[in-house]
């Protein structure tokens, strides 16, 4: 989706945290990404390539770490881990999943000199 | 200074050792060497957790914007919908039968003034976003929005994002709601294709139902696919046009309104 923004959210948080703590160089930057955050990793790869330029993370690694997608299934109301978003439940194939979690998009930490 | 990573200058408040994240409240934990073996790293670099959301700040706006709007017991609704849904024709009509109901409508675009041009010739207040390139409305141009528009108590406030299934979804505006508009000219499957807009709404309006005999659309079918996404979905079926169904929409919005005025008072 707009993974030029989500770019611009992460430069203003390493912008952000350059100034309270004094560092002048990201070496590597991790990010948690859900399954169902609607990202698309290449594309978030590319964006933040030209969007680090002339911040503290210019140049930078970016490590992407998948989050599992998970549903509650509504038919045999257990919490379960799924692939794909349309996919049935893996306990009782019931039709009806309401995701729960797996739309993370998080900065988790960074390497920093 | 914490023998195990060799911070120094904060304070942690607990005793502890290092094999665990510090708290949500964003607390930061960096020290001269690695905090952790999972991170390759040349000797003067450290480690510095983070925890935090990439969209936090727009979360923070959108925050405001929630007290604001609760302060007020003003109702917000999130329209959002592929282009051609009929948002527009839908809100002209809703705000000729809300009546003295106080109401105001931010307009989001990626250009031209088109659709607050049309609202204001309802008599209602809008101000229109446009996005320029941007593909979503997100919560500090809302915010900034609302400063102009002088909300009164009680208000309904409809914000129609920009046409687009996808990246509107991920964006929270401050609302009580996203309402998804679904015309029936646009597939049944449109739900299953776009999953995540129509598990973010709580209500699905299908709109131009009147066109339905048409284009051999079964609504059935729609209805069947927005609860597979989402199994709580309400969803309501009318025509923007004919004003069939639009009863039920403003029954809806009344009723929404009503428990957050009260919520207020």
């Amino acid at each position: 989706m707009h993974e030029m923004s989500l770019c611009e959210g992460i430069r203003g948080i390493v912008e952000d945290q350059a100034r309270a703590h004094g560092f002048a160089t990201v070496k590597t930057l991790r990010v948690e990404i859900g399954r169902f955050a609607g990202v698309e990793k290449e594309a978030l790869a590319f964006a933040f390539d030209v969007v680090m330029r002339g911040c503290p993370a210019e140049g930078a690694a970016l490590e992407m770490i998948d989050l599992p997608g998970r549903a509650l299934c509504y038919d045999c109301a257990e919490e379960v881990e799924i692939e794909n978003r349309l996919d049935p439940c893996p306990r009782c194939h019931g039709g009806k999943l309401m995701p729960v979690g797996g739309d993370e998009m998080r900065i988790k930490d960074m390497e920093v000199i | 200074m914490c023998t195990v990573c060799g911070c120094g200058g904060h304070v942690h408040g607990h005793g502890h050792s290092h094999d665990h994240h510090h708290g949500p409240d964003g607390d930061l934990h960096f020290g001269q060497g690695r905090a952790g073996t999972h991170v390759a790293g040349v000797s003067q670099a450290r480690l510095i957790e983070i925890e935090t959301d990439i969209l936090a700040k727009n979360d923070a706006y959108a925050s405001g914007n929630r007290r604001v709007l609760r302060a007020l017991g003003a109702y917000a609704v999130n329209l959002v919908s592929s282009p051609g849904s009929g948002k527009t024709s839908l809100l002209c009509r809703t705000i000729a039968a809300l009546g003295q109901t106080p109401l105001a409508v931010i307009e989001g675009d990626q250009q031209t003034t088109n659709d607050a041009d049309r609202i204001r010739e309802t008599g209602a207040r809008a101000i229109q976003i446009n996005t320029g390139k941007g593909c979503h409305l997100d919560a500090h141009m809302v915010g900034h929005a609302m400063d102009h528009l002088d909300l009164p108590h009680g208000a309904l406030l409809f914000i129609e994002n920009v046409g687009n299934l996808v990246c509107p979804a991920g964006f929270d505006l401050g609302e009580d709601a996203k309402v998804a508009i679904l015309s029936v000219t646009e597939g049944e499957d449109k739900p299953l294709k776009y999953p995540d807009m129509f598990t973010a709404a709580k209500l699905a309006v299908l709109n131009k139902v009147d066109l339905a005999p048409h284009c051999d659309a079964d609504l059935d079918a729609y209805e069947a696919n927005l609860r597979r996404v989402n199994p709580e979905i309400e969803v309501l079926r009318l025509s923007a046009r004919t004003g069939a169904g639009m009863e039920n929409w403003l029954a809806w919005l009344h009723a929404r309104l009503g428990e957050k005025s009260r919520g207020a008072a």
